[in-house]
C-alpha cells in the first residue's frame, strides 16, 4: 500500500514536472553515453599500451660455436638474475625456420645456418628491462662493460627505443586515466546539479508537505523513486544507443581494426550492468541527498 | 489573563522571548494562555510578533527563552524527529494558502490524510465531507490556479481541518482577500470553532476584529499589550447570526 502510494506519487510528479524530469533524464543519458564510450576506449588503449610494453624484452645471442652445455649454463645464469620473470630459448634451427618462413627467397640462397642460439629474457616488469640488461652486461674492473658468460656473443642493445616506448606508453595511460576521471567527475556534478535545479523548483511543495506534518522520509521516498526511474530510463536509452552503434559500426570494423577487438576490453554485458548501476545510483542518491537542504523547515 | 478551566490550556506562553540571529526581537517576555474552544484574535502591526507566535507554535523556530506549552506539552521536549507527528495535531492556514500547485482540490485535502497514513477508504469518506462543509463540492477536480482567492483559502481550511485537530492556527487568513470574501472565511473559521476546535487567528484587519467581538490579544514589539474581549458576545451564536453581524446588517445570508 505504502510502496504503491510512493510509486504513484513519483509518477504523478514526473508527469506534472515534465520539463525538469526530462532535463535530468537527458543529462543521465548523455553522461552514460560518454561513460559507455570512454570505459572501453580507456581499456582498449591501456590494453594496447600494455601489450606494447609486454613485448619489451632483452635478447641474448650466443656465440655460433656454443654447444648445448654452454646453453644450459647460460640459461641457469640468466634465471638467477633478479627482475627476470622468464626466459625463452630459441635454438638456431628454430630461428632459421622462423626467418625463412618470413622471407623464404632470401634464406633459400643461404647454405648453412648463420643464426645463433638466442635467449629471450622477459623482465618481471617492463620498467625493469634496462636493469636486466645492465645485469647481463656488468661493468668490469677496468670500467668497460663485459658479459656475464664468455659463451655469449652479444646482448641486444635498444636502450633508446626501449626508453621511448616505456615513457610514451606510461604517459598515454596516465593521460587517459586523468581524462576518464575528469569526465566521470564532470558528469556526476552535472547530474547532481540538474537534480538540484528540479528540486529547487519544488521547494515550496516540500515546505507545504512539512507543514502538513509529513515526515522527512515520507517526502523523500517519491523523490528517490523518481531518481531511480529517471536514472534507469536514461541509462537504458544510453545502452540501447551504444548497442546499436556497436552492432552497426564497431562489430564490422572489429575484424579489421585490432584495437577494438583488444582482448582486455570490458564485455558488453558488464558495461550494461555498470552503466545501469551507475545511472540509477547517481540519480537516486542525487535526489535523496539534494533534498536534505529543502527538508530543513 | 483568563483563568484556565479544569483542563490545561490549549496554548500557554510563559515569559517567551525570541531573538532572531539578525538581532530583531520577535517576542519579548510574552505571557498568555488560550483555553479549549476559544476563538482568539492576535493583532498588531507588522513586525509586532504575530508571525513569530505562529512559527513558534508550528515549531518552525525555537524560542530563545521561556516555555511554550500546547495542550500541556512543552514544545522544547519535542525532538526534531517528532515534529511532523506534533504538527498533525495542528491545522494551519496561511495568507498565501500554501496549496500544492500540482494537485487538485481533492488531492490537496487528501494529502493531509495520506501523510498520517490514512487508508484509501478513510480518504474517500472524509474528504468529500469536509469539502461539502467548506462549500467546494463543485470544485473537487479543479487545480488551485483555477480557483479564486477565497476558494483557495477554503481549500486550505479544509485541508487544515480534515484531521479534526484540536487547534487551528490561521496566519492572516484574509490578508489577500476582499472584505466580502473575508467574511465568508471568518464565518467558516467560526463554524469550525463551534465544533470545539480552538482557533487562533493572526490578523491586522482591525475592522473585522471589532465586528467579531472575540477575545483579542494585541502584540507590540513582541510584548502583549492588550488582552481582552471586545464587547460581550454569546458563545452559542449561530453561524448565520454571526455572519449577519459581521456584515453589520440585519439580513440573513444563506448558510455556507
Amino acid at each position: 500500500m505504502r510502496l504503491g502510494f510512493f510509486l504513484r506519487e513519483s509518477l504523478r510528479s514526473m508527469r506534472r514536472n515534465a520539463a525538469p524530469s526530462f532535463a535530468a533524464l537527458a543529462t543521465v543519458l548523455v553522461t552514460m553515453l560518454v561513460l559507455g564510450v570512454f570505459i572501453p576506449v580507456f581499456q582498449a588503449a591501456t590494453g594496447a599500451a600494455d601489450s606494447v610494453r609486454g613485448r619489451v624484452l632483452v635478447d641474448v645471442y650466443m656465440k655460433t660455436t656454443a654447444n648445448a652445455a654452454d646453453d644450459a649454463r647460460v640459461h641457469k645464469e640468466i634465471l638467477a638474475l633478479p627482475h627476470v620473470r622468464s626466459v625463452q630459448f630459441e635454438s638456431k634451427a628454430q630461428a632459421l625456420a622462423q626467418q625463412s618462413k618470413q622471407d623464404p627467397a632470401a634464406y633459400a640462397l643461404l647454405n648453412g645456418n648463420p643464426l645463433p642460439d638466442t635467449f629471450h629474457v622477459v623482465p618481471d616488469n617492463p620498467g625493469n628491462v634496462l636493469l636486466v640488461r645492465s645485469e647481463l652486461t656488468p661493468k668490469g674492473p677496468n670500467g668497460r662493460t663485459g658479459l656475464i658468460d664468455p659463451a655469449i656473443q652479444n646482448v641486444s642493445n635498444h636502450t633508446e627505443d626501449t626508453q621511448k616506448i616505456l615513457t610514451i606508453t606510461s604517459d598515454v595511460k596516465w593521460i587517459l586515466l586523468a581524462l576518464t576521471l575528469l569526465l566521470v567527475t564532470a558528469s556526476t556534478l552535472l547530474i547532481a546539479n540538474t537534480i538540484r535545479l528540479s528540486l529547487y523548483s519544488r521547494r515550496r511543495e516540500v515546505e507545504v508537505m512539512k507543514l502538513v506534518g509529513a515526515t522527512d522520509w515520507f517526502i523523500r521516498w517519491p523523490f528517490v523513486i523518481e531518481g531511480v526511474i529517471v536514472g534507469a530510463i536514461g541509462a537504458t536509452l544510453a545502452i540501447a544507443l551504444l548497442a546499436v552503434t556497436k552492432i552497426a559500426l564497431l562489430d564490422p570494423l572489429a575484424s579489421s581494426w585490432t584495437l577494438i577487438s583488444a582482448p582486455r576490453t570490458i564485455g558488453f554485458e558488464w558495461l550494461i550492468i555498470v552503466l545501469l548501476g551507475a545511472g540509477i545510483a547517481i540519480s537516486a542518491l542525487g535526489s535523496g541527498v539534494s533534498l536534505r537542504r529543502f527538508l530543513r523547515v | 489573563m483568563r483563568a484556565g478551566g479544569g483542563q490545561a490550556p490549549v496554548i500557554e506562553f510563559r515569559a517567551v522571548s525570541k531573538l532572531y540571529p539578525s538581532g530583531d526581537v520577535g517576542l519579548d517576555q510574552a505571557t498568555f494562555s488560550v483555553d479549549r474552544g476559544e476563538f482568539v484574535f492576535l493583532v498588531g502591526s507588522t513586525g509586532s510578533g504575530k508571525s513569530t507566535v505562529m512559527r513558534l507554535l508550528l515549531k518552525e523556530i525555537e524560542c530563545t527563552d521561556g516555555t511554550i506549552r500546547v495542550a500541556g506539552r512543552d514544545l522544547e521536549e519535542i525532538t526534531r524527529r517528532r515534529v511532523p507527528l506534533y504538527r498533525r495535531n495542528l491545522g494551519v492556514v496561511f495568507q498565501d494558502f500554501k496549496l500544492l500547485p500540482n494537485r487538485t482540490v481533492y488531492q490537496n485535502v487528501a494529502y493531509a490524510l495520506q501523510v498520517t497514513g490514512g487508508t484509501r477508504r478513510e480518504i474517500r469518506d472524509k474528504v468529500p465531507d469536509i469539502l461539502r462543509l467548506t462549500g467546494l463540492s463543485t470544485k473537487l477536480h479543479s487545480y488551485p490556479e483555477q480557483l479564486s482567492g477565497g476558494e483557495q483559502q477554503r481549500v486550505s481550511i479544509a485541508r487544515a481541518f480534515v484531521n479534526h485537530p484540536p487547534l487551528l492556527l490561521a496566519d492572516e487568513p484574509t490578508g489577500n482577500l476582499d472584505p466580502e470574501t473575508s467574511i465568508g472565511i471568518m464565518q467558516l473559521l467560526y463554524r469550525i470553532n463551534r465544533t470545539g476546535t480552538t482557533v487562533l487567528v493572526a490578523t491586522h484587519d482591525q475592522a473585522m476584529v471589532d465586528k467579531m467581538r472575540r477575545r483579542v490579544l494585541e502584540l507590540s514589539r513582541g510584548r502583549v499589550v492588550r488582552d481582552e474581549a471586545t464587547g460581550l458576545y454569546a458563545r452559542d451564536e449561530t453561524t448565520r447570526e454571526f455572519a449577519a453581524r459581521l456584515r453589520g446588517a440585519g439580513i440573513s445570508p444563506p448558510e455556507v
